[in-house]
């Protein structure tokens, strides 16, 4: 994209600053709407099945029947309230907080693949990282800085309170995330979160959940510590309202708060999409319908180029969305089901429970891929397993030339080292 | 060079963590009102609670010196706003007891039918909002959808939904509207089965269990000493119900009624229901079991307003009118004590001969229930403090009068 830019303004150097500059703007920009978007969505969707659920109707006038607008208004009222900096807190702090929070859940988003790259060499996402996993783990856990920072800066006790649990809390269950994400790493034998999805195309028996039953085991292990690791019911104990009152955001109103209102749905997306992409087969839909379509056709080489991949580029990303809503909203569904665990118990959990059966999970997982062990995934293989595991080693190594993998006539991992090769945005 | 230090302990009692005052409440989303605690905790550990009151003090007693009996109605709804029609009956029973009032058969089925079913609302309301103490909110909004069915019931028979002033030494100021006891019936049908959805949502809920069991463990013995009634005193398996062992003049109402005592005898509770089973993890006298024995007093109110509602539609005699307001009271002086929502609820009266009452004061349950917060809370983290003050289910109108 940066020399599609370029070539208008600067035709003879592709690589130009100002085009890579302004590309990264565009990103940046839908990246933002997508998680405001999302958040206004989320927060409009927590309420109606909050309401739901607790037999009433959730907002019913803001713009039109079902009251979707009511985010927007409530946002609006936020953004009209007096900023208020407690006299306690420290200010530049109390300030910079919000924003720190925010930014972490943000910038996760850069690296998450919302398609493969059916039509173009590299995957649907703002800068595909090679190693995706990694980054959008390691990025998303600089979220608690935000959350201890206010606690800290805001001068109250009650923040406090919030802030050391967050860091207690959020801190513990980076460990069984960390090795919940191994698994589907290592079945497909890459971080980068565009080969994960690739990996599980074909019939929803590839999704990497139906690989094993250690697999299908660890992801409700995954969906446990995503819930703790953002913050959501009943693991929401560093704002806890009946105990510290709203925990580390006691202070904040207004946008400040709001926006870390932002960073939590914008987290709770994030974590839900991840999930899709390491164990819901991401952008594949439970049926390989373009796959079919093309075969029908008679076109051989699949993924297609031209206007058929782009069609089911967009198929793949209102996939991945559907189930990242899916996961968000169970999360909804959990928060207005049980109560708050203590936090001592949380902490148990995390370290007697929830690592533990990760690690004999792995372990597991390891077994049954190392033996090819049949499960509901063989029974229709859209592709050999060794092949993307290959792809990676070999790319790392340098051994292989695209030229040389042409002649081989794997097409995909000659796509894939030529992605790596060209590196562009 | 290195520091020696001879004595490695020196460190270590050095690096310590400083204790922290915390104040929480009187603004505090689960401090039931305005109760203030002060709490004196290290990290997360509270080592010792101090409750503080008045923040509702409003004279009631005092207003009630310059009041007749049939005035200071309205004030009695006040103190415990949760459970009007009982605080109205204790202190019409009071009144009636100075005055040798007697009322008929129908009157007194009357008041059972209507108390037990504010008893029911009241629980209602502790058990909500002890959902929400423990920080889920769906059983709050689901035991106020039942209450409200109750409030409209209320509402046809005085007018009011909170403060009702329907009970007044003499009877009450009405009989019930034609067609309400279908209506009660009809409800109360229908609240049966709804009563599973609460045991599900919060006395069988793992995470439920995992809170409140073997917390705030109040022995039998220390409930007796603080002067605990009530579900409070019952969850610690004393046996005592003032509906049974209170004075003749209160147990007369429930002469005949079949029920007994909801608390944990011999090792079980009542078996005339179908009960979720107690967990294991469960100590007498902890938060569960005092949560448990207001789920299935509600169950037993229910019972008994199903009997109050067969005697009153064949009793006799009308359904008690209520003293004038010039009345003179007798000189002398007069204590009774009732079994509320939360406990026992006590009025004293002291009279000089005139219609205005010389001395008028209340023993309020919820405030000898708060008094074992400060021992039952040292030593527990942050988060079990609002689950042990909601369980004694404490209202600050009622302890601060």
């Amino acid at each position: 994209m940066a020399e599609f830019i370029n070539s208008f303004l600067f035709p003879d150097q592709p690589d130009h600053w100002i085009g890579v500059l302004i590309t990264a703007l565009i990103h940046v920009v839908m990246i933002i709407n997508v998680i405001a978007v999302g958040a206004l969505v989320f927060i409009w969707m927590e309420r109606k099945v909050s309401g739901r659920i607790q037999d009433r109707l959730g907002p019913t006038r803001v713009g039109g029947k079902f009251g979707w607008l009511q985010t927007l208004a409530d946002g609006l009222k936020l953004v009209a309230k007096e900023d208020i900096t407690p006299g306690q807190a420290d200010s530049f702090l109390f300030k910079l907080a919000p924003y720190l929070s925010f930014t972490a859940s943000f910038c996760a988003f850069i690296a998450l693949p919302f398609a493969s790259g059916y039509s173009w060499s590299s995957g649907w996402a703002a800068r595909e990282v090679n190693t995706g996993v990694f980054f959008v783990l390691a990025v998303l856990g600089l979220e608690v800085f935000g959350v201890i920072l206010a606690g800290y800066a805001s001068g109250s006790k009650w923040s406090l309170f919030g802030g050391m649990r967050e860091a207690a809390q959020v801190v513990s269950y980076e460990v069984p995330l960390g090795l919940c994400v191994i698994i589907p790493v290592m079945l497909a034998g890459s971080m980068n979160l565009v080969t994960i999805g690739d990996m599980q195309e074909g019939l929803f028996t590839n999704w990497f959940l139906f690989h094993d039953p250690f697999t299908f085991c660890v992801f409700w292990v995954y969906f446990t510590c995503a819930m703790a690791s953002v913050n959501r019911a009943p693991f929401d104990l560093a704002e806890a309202e009946s105990e510290l009152v709203a925990g580390f955001h006691t202070e904040y109103s207004g946008l400040r708060w709001s926006i870390f209102f932002m960073a939590e749905y914008g987290s709770m997306f994030l974590v839900s999409a991840l999930a899709a992409i390491l164990f819901f087969g991401g952008w594949n839909g439970p049926f390989p319908v373009f796959a079919t379509l093309a075969s029908a056709l008679g076109w051989e080489a699949w993924p297609t180029t031209g206007l058929l991949g782009y069609v089911a580029g967009l198929a793949g990303v209102a996939n991945i969305l559907f189930k990242g809503v899916v996961g968000v909203t169970v999360m909804i569904w959990v928060r207005w089901t049980l109560p708050r665990l203590r936090i001592d118990q949380v902490i148990t959990m995390c370290w007697k429970y929830c690592v533990p059966i990760a690690a004999v999970c792995f372990a597991g997982a390891l077994f049954w891929q190392y033996n090819n062990i049949w499960f509901l995934n063989s029974l229709h293989p859209a592709r050999s397993r060794a092949e993307v595991r290959e792809n990676w080693s070999v790319n790392e190594l340098q051994l292989l030339t695209p030229s040389a993998l042409h002649e081989v006539g794997e097409s995909d991992m000659a796509k894939g080292i030529e992605n790596e090769a060209g590196g562009q945005i | 060079m290195a520091t020696q230090i001879d004595d490695q302990r020196i460190i270590e009692f050095d690096v310590r963590t400083d204790e922290m005052l915390v104040n929480m409440g009187p603004q505090h989303p689960s401090t039931h009102g305005v109760l203030r605690l002060v709490l004196r905790t290290d990290g997360e550990i509270v080592s010792e609670v101090t409750p503080h009151l008045g923040y509702l003090h409003r004279c009631a007693e005092k207003i009630g010196e310059n009041l007749t009996p049939r005035q200071w109605i309205p004030y009695t709804d006040r103190m415990d706003y949760l459970a009007g029609m009982n605080m109205n009956l204790g202190w019409a029973l009071c009144v009636e007891k100075l005055l040798q009032h007697d009322l008929s058969e129908k009157a007194k089925h009357l008041r059972v039918i209507i108390c037990e079913m504010g008893r029911i609302a009241s629980h209602l309301v502790g058990m909500g909002a002890y959902g929400l103490d423990l920080g889920t909110f769906s059983p709050f909004l689901y035991a106020f959808r039942e209450r409200e069915r109750i409030l409209d019931l209320f509402e046809e028979v005085c007018g009011a939904r909170l403060t009702y002033s329907y009970i007044t030494p003499g009877g009450a100021t009405a009989d019930l509207p034609k067609g309400w006891l279908q209506k009660c019936e009809q409800f109360l049908d229908q609240f049966q089965p709804i009563i599973a959805e609460y045991h599900a949502l919060l006395t069988t809920n793992a995470i439920f269990i995992k809170r409140t069991c073997d917390i705030g463990v109040l022995t039998p013995e220390m409930a007796i000493d603080f002067g605990c009634t009530g579900p409070v005193l019952r969850g610690s398996g004393v046996d005592y119900d003032l509906r049974r062992d209170g004075e003749e003049r209160y147990t007369e109402m429930y002469d005949g009624y079949a029920f007994e005592v909801i608390c944990q005898k011999d090792g079980h509770y009542p078996k005339d229901h179908q009960y979720p089973a107690v967990p294991k993890d469960a100590v007498l006298g902890d938060c569960w079991h005092r949560f448990y024995v207001r789920m299935l007093e509600v169950i037993q109110s229910m019972d008994l307003v199903r009997q109050a509602m067969d005697r009153y539609s064949v009793a006799s005699g009308d359904w008690g009118v209520p003293i004038k307001l010039a009345t003179k009271l007798p000189p002398g002086d007069v204590y009774l004590e009732t079994e509320a929502p939360r406990g026992q609820m006590g009025f004293y009266l002291v009279s000089n001969g005139g219609n205005i009452p010389w001395r008028v004061r209340a023993r309020s349950s919820s405030f000898c229930n708060l008094s074992v917060c400060p021992e039952i809370c040292k030593g527990v983290p942050i988060a079990d403090i609002p689950a042990i003050v909601g369980s004694l289910d404490i209202v600050m109108g009622e302890i601060d009068r």
